[in-house]
């Protein structure tokens, strides 16, 4: 049930409630959208959060990253928003396959025959670069700095909570692309989605690597705030990871295993999955653990060399651009070629005027 | 001395009584300017978070936020803020004391304490109070 908005929120204008999500596999996390939306830190006007734990699958083939995620419809009324940072720019922004999550769901925690009990319903300066509807999602993918999204936000009704400055600059230092997706809980209704009712988003991205924002889960939360939420990834072969998912960094590794030809075989048939090769392995990291330990990614390196990047986990800044040099040996030479040619002009128009007298003026 | 040498003396001397005089009268018209003290807001945190200033002297403060969002500089005693945590005011605009500064933009607001003591200044945005944005204000007597 939505709690009341304090009486100072009711005077802050139409807001529409936010959650900062996560690039790629944490994209979905934050876009499961209720009136609160689940486990990816949708803020309501009064600060309180969703803490539903919330599935995302960051699949990673030939170059070229699938996010698979999920808005779910909790009842309630009104708008709700995320902003996702995502790795780079999507070549598709479209409405996800009907049960790659649960599948994925179903293969790490099998489903007991005879358990009779229910289980639970698991700015100024931004570019619009896409634009896509999905049900009653809109979804924008923009890019811009940190002060360009937060005020492209704003302008579009998200609130913001106080630490999305840091949380924005901490993303788009690395990348300046986020997906921004308002969820109107009141056109869910209208499509006659009940309470419970999803709708997956698939996200293609074209990337060097799998990276995994996991900041981005403890957008508005206090320190102590649990943080819940389970990122499967699926990759041509075992991949390393950074950090390490000790399970006392807040991260856990729950599974690492050859994905079986059957689950393989389940997912390339839903909508938008035919790109899943034969043979890939399969690992699930739940993030457990409180938002003051969520202060990085998760950088995936699928190539095989065991180099996960630093820079993707929020661990070090990248590279600055190469400053311009202060000393141009080609820019000197070829001036020097020119002053050269000048003198030598001058000196053969001289030497070719009867006694040498200058030119007149 | 030749006469010479009691012009550049006199000279010298003369000048430097006028830089002196000039001087003097620009530290007494100092004096009377308000004080300025430069503020910003950062990642929603104040910086500096704790300024000193003297009592019975205006003292202008420049806020500048650079996060794009909204952000407030409320200054006053614990029962002022308490009223703060529940109210009802979108915005601050009317009071020295109680400001809003816009995303990524500049307020200035000149303020004269009355009596030492310490005020804090917080931002009351749902969330700030609680994220840090909270300083403190020392006033010294003997302006």
């Amino acid at each position: 049930m939505p709690q009341p908005i304090p009486p100072r929120q009711r005077h802050r204008g139409p807001w529409r409630r936010i959650a900062l999500g996560v690039p790629a596999a944490a994209l979905a996390v934050f876009l499961v959208a209720t009136p609160a939306l689940a486990c990816g830190g949708l803020i309501g006007p009064n600060g309180a959060v969703n803490l539903l734990r919330t599935t995302t699958f960051a699949g990673y083939h030939d170059g070229v990253e699938h996010y698979v995620t999920a808005f779910k419809f909790a009842g309630g009324g009104g708008a709700f928003g995320s902003i996702t940072p995502l790795p780079g720019i999507p070549t598709s922004v479209e409405k996800g396959g009907d049960w790659t999550l649960q599948r994925l769901i179903r293969e790490t925690s099998p489903i007991r025959l005879f358990d009779a009990a229910p289980s639970a319903a698991s700015s100024a300066g931004a570019v619009e670069i896409m634009t896509v509807k999905i049900d009653a999602l809109d979804i924008t993918v923009l890019k811009g700095g940190a002060a360009d999204i937060g005020q492209w936000a704003t302008k579009h009704g998200f609130r913001l909570p106080p630490d999305a400055p840091a949380v924005l600059d901490f993303y788009a230092r690395r990348s300046e692309i986020f997906l921004a997706a308002a969820f109107d809980a009141d056109a869910a209704k209208a499509r006659g989605q009940a309470v419970g009712d999803g709708t997956s988003v698939h996200i293609t991205i074209p990337t060097r690597n799998p990276w995994v924002p996991l900041r981005i889960l403890a957008l508005g939360k206090s320190g102590g705030e649990p943080v819940t939420a389970d990122v499967y990834l699926l990759t041509d072969r075992a991949p390393a990871l950074l950090p390490a998912p000790t399970g006392s960094n807040g991260i856990r590794l729950d599974a690492s295993q050859s994905a079986s030809d059957s689950l393989l075989s389940d997912l390339r048939s839903d909508r938008g999955m035919a790109w899943v090769p034969e043979t890939a392995w399969l690992t699930k990291v739940a993030v457990d653990g409180e938002a003051s330990q969520l202060g990085y990614d998760l950088a995936v390196d699928a190539s095989g060399a065991g180099r996960p990047s630093a820079v993707d986990a929020g661990l070090a800044l990248p590279a600055p651009p190469p400053a311009p040099s202060s000393f141009d040996l080609g820019r000197l030479l070829l001036a020097l070629s020119f002053v050269a040619v000048g003198l030598v002009g001058v000196a053969l128009m001289t030497s070719s005027r009867p006694g040498g007298r200058p030119l007149a003026s | 001395m030749t006469t010479g040498r009691r012009t550049v003396a006199s000279l010298v001397a003369g000048v430097g009584i006028a830089l002196a005089t000039a001087l003097g009268a620009s530290a007494v018209a100092r004096s009377n300017d308000p004080l300025v003290i430069p503020i910003t807001i950062h990642f929603s945190h104040y910086e500096p978070s704790s300024v000193t200033v003297p009592v019975g002297r205006a003292v202008t403060f420049v806020i500048t936020n650079t996060d794009p969002i909204d952000h407030e500089w409320i200054v006053g005693d614990a029962a002022l803020h308490q009223r703060h945590r529940a109210g009802t005011e979108p915005v601050h605009n009317v009071r020295p004391t109680e400001i809003t500064i816009p995303a990524l933009s500049e307020r200035r607001t000149t303020v004269t304490f009355a009596a030492p003591g310490a005020l804090q200044f917080i931002c009351h945005l749902p969330g700030h109070e609680a994220y840090g944005m909270v300083g403190t204000v020392t006033i010294t007597p003997g302006g």
